[in-house]
């Protein structure tokens, strides 16, 4: 049953209409539980030595892949079809946006998902994925909480999510300089320590696109667009 | 034929009847949204004004079609009148040049000023005040006459040309503006009814254009034509902009997309919002605006 804020796409006098925003939407919620998926995996396949899991997540991406260009060609018929106005278009162009960033996740999972297999290979003590654990769950927090506050059209969570990037730099920078002590510490860590420093690049990217997808939310339910612009800019903007 | 009557008759305006106003809210099951009388939503004035309109209200006999409306219409501005059937907006396009004084049951109350005159002043000269408050119909109406006549017919009954060659000039002139210049130069004196409808329609444009208004109004302008002779037309609007002040209504919200600075969203009599066009299609402010814009009804 649709729920009440289904009901700002679902209620047009073209049924058909309705149906198109509607199967955009949930495809865009698909392929972001999908990518969501991917980072987790690609985590447990580093942390859990899994190179199988590793290759999996590989293979996946292409999935993702075609999910992005479907998602496009089905946003690009709305647009030519129906001109889209309002809140109508900026669903469409949001998730143009959108699948962007979600595909550019899916990269990440996958250079995460290769550098465990290349770890796994050399199979030393891990070093560093206490922290790789740490940032990635609360990135994937993130990314979770942004694909909720995108199908719920709630900008307040959204707002929250830009909040939280500051964080997650915050600790990244911590993790680098943990690595950097394990580095002067014994230089034979380098190489592994170089290869989990990409490894926390990329959940920090992760981060950043979840922000991405947030203030496109945020752009969706209140019509003004939030990016590069200060968090108490945004907060106004939700307050309206 | 009095020479008001020849004007009137001369830009069309016996054929429309008055659409009796249903409730698309109600229709559509929307009783929830409410209109506050007289607050319009967006920026409705502007610094300029050509036209400075203040409470106006026009009564078809007991029926209150416009709804206590206060507008401004820039300088060279192109704004474009869009909502349902019946929401008023011809009706309020028509007080601009007094078109609603053949109707017998119309009355109009409020202020209309164009240029800081007072349009409806009981001893204003209504076909002067038509000359600068030229008008383009729906449907494209000719005069069963020739190409050259058409264009000559203002120029000639207002004393614009007292020489053939000036009227030459002025017909050439409006041509031109129109678009229809290459097209017609060569058949001046074949009878217009035999051109195509976007011809026709750029025609009555040229017509409008020949006795040098300030202001075009046009009501649904393309609403009879193909799409080619439709970009042709939104084409002339936009060169046109530079010299004139252009109101349109239109049903095509797409083309007031396309050609308007400023869009206007009437319903059931009351003007709702007034804002910058791109932001009334990208991020209206008025739920009402939305739901029209967007497909909910209409």
């Amino acid at each position: 049953m649709p729920t009440k804020k289904d009901d700002v796409y679902g209620d047009h006098i073209s049924h058909k209409f309705n149906d198109e925003l509607m199967a955009l939407k949930s495809e865009f919620l698909e392929m972001g539980g999908l990518v969501e998926s991917q980072v987790d995996r690609a985590i447990t396949a580093l942390v859990d030595n899994d190179g199988h899991l590793a290759d999996e997540v590989r293979a996946t991406d292409k999935k993702v892949d075609q999910m992005e260009i479907d998602i496009d060609e089905e946003a690009t018929l709305i647009i030519a079809r129906r001109q889209p106005t309002a809140r109508d278009l900026r669903l469409v162009i949001s998730v143009i946006k959108m699948v962007a960033d979600l595909e550019r996740v899916g990269d990440e999972a996958k250079k995460i998902a290769k550098f465990a297999i290349k770890l796994s290979e050399e199979g030393q003590a891990p070093r560093g994925y206490v922290e790789v654990r740490h940032i990635g769950t609360h990135v994937l927090s993130m990314l979770h909480d942004a694909l909720d506050a995108f199908a719920r059209l709630d900008s307040e969570q959204a707002l929250r999510i830009m909040k939280e990037d500051k964080r997650v730099d915050e600790e990244y920078q911590a993790a680098t300089r943990t690595l950097l002590t394990f580095m002067m510490e014994d230089t034979r860590n380098i190489s592994r320590c170089m290869s989990v420093m990409w490894i926390l690049r990329a959940l920090e990217r992760v981060g950043d696109h979840a922000c991405n997808i947030a203030e496109n939310v945020i752009f969706m339910v209140k019509g003004e667009d939030v990016r590069h612009t200060p968090v108490e800019e945004a907060e106004k903007v939700v307050g309206r | 034929m009095s020479v008001n009557e020849t004007i009137a008759s001369a830009v069309g305006t016996q054929e429309e009847t008055i659409i009796p106003v249903k409730d698309p809210i109600e229709e559509g099951k929307r009783e929830s949204i409410h209109v506050e009388e007289g607050k319009t939503v967006g920026k409705p004035f502007a610094d300029d004004p050509k036209f400075k309109l203040r409470n106006v209200e026009v009564f078809y006999g007991q029926d209150r079609a416009i709804k206590d409306i206060s507008l401004d219409i820039a300088r060279n501005e192109v704004i474009s009148f869009i909502g349902p059937s019946g929401c008023g907006k011809s009706t309020f396009l028509r007080c601009l040049n007094r078109m609603n004084d053949s109707i017998d049951i119309c009355r109009i109350k409020g202020q209309l000023m164009l240029d800081d005159e007072d349009i409806y002043h009981s001893k204003k000269d209504v076909v002067e005040l038509r000359a600068r408050v030229g008008m383009v119909f729906q449907k494209p109406n000719p005069f069963p006459k020739s190409i050259y006549d058409n264009v000559a017919y203002g120029p000639r009954i207002h004393g614009l040309a007292n020489r053939k060659s000036d009227l030459d000039d002025i017909v050439e002139n409006s041509l031109r503006k129109a678009g229809l210049w290459d097209e017609a130069k060569d058949r001046l004196d074949a009878i217009a009814t035999g051109m195509s409808g976007g011809q026709q329609q750029r025609l009555c444009i040229a017509r409008a254009i020949a006795v040098s208004p300030e202001v075009i109004l046009m009501d649904e302008p393309c609403s009879a034509l193909d799409p080619i002779a439709t970009a042709r037309v939104e084409e002339l609007i936009a060169e046109m902009s530079e010299s004139y002040t252009i109101v349109i209504v239109t049903h095509s919200m797409q083309q007031a997309a396309r050609v308007s600075h400023r869009t206007a969203y009437f319903h059931l009599g009351h003007l709702v919002e007034v804002n910058e066009t791109n932001k009334v299609f990208t991020s209206p402010e008025h739920e009402l605006t939305e739901s029209y814009i967007t497909g909910r009804f209409g």
